[in-house]
């Protein structure tokens, strides 16, 4: 089994078009994959497929529940927290406990020394398993709406990969913070994807930056080629970074896109060209 | 003061373009780049570094093997899975630790000390049409969402300071964390989507998410003719939920065509189609009383 991850800096770049891509070559190629949707924040992946929902797992968090009477207003959970998720005012005898901030951490709890803390679940959103054949080929991480963080859901979501299959395809949340860095740091190899253009490069070197510290292998593939201009490309050369693929600016793509269709589906050869790639990458990472 | 966001729930609709082509439109303002993850817009504007702020993005736990035993307790206490005990040697992960620093708390040798995360940054200077401030988050660091509240609070300190009524805050995608920073108390939202399915999900996440804040919104439908039935889909479903079209804009290449100059779409050619209509938008978007 490898996992590959599909990742951007900056937004918008092509993540889920390459990522759905890769996929589906793979599964027409008999090859037994699974695309996992860690965008949980907006998660689109599955509304490329026609396929069944076969499991929903939630995801959830414990918050602490204060018991009031037991509460002597020592403090100390305050204290404990790091996230501020407790307010307390002693003289008020008022304390509560503002879940949004909680992180789940359970320090509070340890802090108590009166038995005035419980926990209680809270949920953070949903894990959705979808198959055309029994097995789980497609899990999608859906974060519930107002909910600060997708990193729990991303966690959920990548433990369901079953180990069986040979290539997982990861679609990962734009950026280079938390929620990048939980998805691409279970990878064997990551696929940056960027555009040719100043913001595209900018956002670039920052994934570069961070795969490099975190010394994750990867290559890029510049999406909209045609566009812009060539500053990604010399970068890519100075810095001796694999420029992987490059995919033309082409209206009829964007529109088979836009539409929630597969591109690979409907054009041999750049089925060709995404089988190529994973295989490639599975063969010197695996 | 008005405080107006441009946000998007899926990436690369053009927030940026569009929150540059405001910016440089009339009159000074505050820009205020929120999108602390991946800022681009001090590349269009190449803003003076007036002043920089070092940002502690919340702390990671390490240990001190001369005074660590090995127990595991601090791995029996951990929720993040960060801490694994191999061979008899703790091993935090800096990846997965959240800076909750229960371990430190527990362990009995007091060998888990809390480093902060301070490579982070927040800059403020000047820009050709007012002023600037924006976040560099230091690759891989997190609580995104305070950076974003650090910028904000200066965008409003500078803003008083010089006298500016209009602050334009450039949003990060996503419905999370630093999203909710961007738009809590802001006075209206501006949502751009594009016409795809992605673009029409992402955009109804994000309508939820600003409606639980109560927050007037404008959706502008950036690129609608690369799929003009999409689009008509788009606004239809606004229609039926009685969400404002502020306006629709083309799929125009001379937009890149601007970035690469280093110039917002109106002050690159303020006569072309999508010029105007971007200020046709922002005047809709200024005239409406709260």
């Amino acid at each position: 089994m490898i996992k590959i991850a599909i990742a951007s800096g900056k937004g918008g770049t092509g993540k889920t078009f390459v990522a759905t891509n890769i996929f589906q070559s793979l599964v027409r190629n008999q090859i037994d994959a699974v695309l996992v949707d860690c965008d949980a924040e907006a998660p689109n992946a599955v509304a490329f497929f026609e396929t069944k929902q076969i499991s929903t797992i939630e995801v959830t968090q414990l918050v602490p529940v204060i018991n009031t009477v037991a509460c002597t207003f020592c403090g100390k959970c305050h204290e404990y927290c790091n996230y501020n998720a407790i307010f307390i005012l002693p003289p008020m005898k008022i304390i509560n406990v503002i879940e949004d901030l909680c992180h789940g951490c359970g320090a509070c709890s340890v802090a108590c020394t009166f038995n005035a803390i419980t926990e209680k679940p809270v949920s953070l959103g949903m894990i959705n398993l979808y198959s055309n054949n029994g097995r789980p080929s497609i899990i999608e991480a859906r974060m519930n709406i107002g909910v600060m963080s997708p990193v729990p859901a991303i966690k959920a979501a990548i433990k369901q990969i079953n180990n069986e299959a040979e290539i997982a395809i990861l679609d990962s949340p734009p950026g280079t913070s938390c929620p990048f860095i939980q998805t691409v740091s279970v990878s064997d190899y990551v696929i940056l994807v960027t555009e040719p253009t100043p913001f595209g490069l900018s956002d670039l070197k920052q994934s570069v930056d961070t795969l490099n510290t975190i010394e994750k292998p990867y290559g890029v593939i510049i999406n909209r080629a045609g566009i812009g201009n060539m500053e990604v490309y010399n970068w890519l050369k100075e810095n001796n970074i694999v420029l992987l693929m490059e995919i033309p600016f082409d209206e009829e793509i964007a529109r088979i896109y836009s539409e929630g269709r597969i591109l690979t589906e409907e054009n041999s050869n750049y089925r060709g060209q995404f089988l190529d790639l994973a295989k490639k990458i599975y063969q010197t990472e695996n | 003061m008005t405080q107006i966001a441009v946000i998007s729930g899926k990436g690369g609709t053009g927030k940026s373009s569009i929150s540059a082509a405001f910016a440089t439109l009339n009159g000074q303002v505050v820009l205020a780049d929120c999108d602390v993850d991946a800022a681009n817009l001090y590349l269009l504007f190449n803003p003076t570094h007036e002043e920089e702020i070092v940002y502690i993005a919340g702390h990671k736990a390490v240990v001190n093997h001369d005074l660590c035993t090995g127990c595991g307790i601090c791995e029996s206490y951990c929720r993040f899975d960060a801490i694994s005990v191999i061979d008899g040697r703790v091993v935090i992960s800096s990846i997965t630790c959240d800076g909750c620093f229960l371990c430190s708390r527990v362990c009995p040798e007091n060998a888990i000390k809390m480093v902060q995360n301070d490579k982070s940054r927040m800059y403020s200077g000047s820009f050709r049409n007012g002023k600037m401030v924006y976040g560099r988050l230091a690759p891989g660091e997190e609580n995104s969402g305070k950076l974003v509240n650090m910028v904000r609070e200066k965008a409003k300190e500078t803003a008083a300071k010089n006298g500016l009524d209009t602050i334009i805050l450039d949003g990060p995608p996503g419905i999370g964390c630093p999203v909710i920073s961007a738009i809590t108390g802001v006075d209206k939202v501006v949502i751009v989507t594009e016409p795809t399915i992605s673009g029409l999900h992402d955009m109804q996440r994000t309508i939820e998410i600003v409606q639980k804040f109560n927050l007037p919104e404008f959706i502008i439908i950036n690129k609608y003719d690369l799929n003009s039935s999409m689009s008509k889909q788009i606004e239809e479903w606004c229609n039926q939920n009685e969400i404002a079209v502020a306006g629709k804009l083309p799929f125009d290449r001379q937009m890149t065509e601007a970035m690469v100059q280093s110039k917002s779409i109106t002050e690159f050619n303020p006569d072309l189609d999508i010029s105007n209509k971007i200020e046709i938008i922002w005047k809709k978007i200024l005239n409406l009383k709260k």
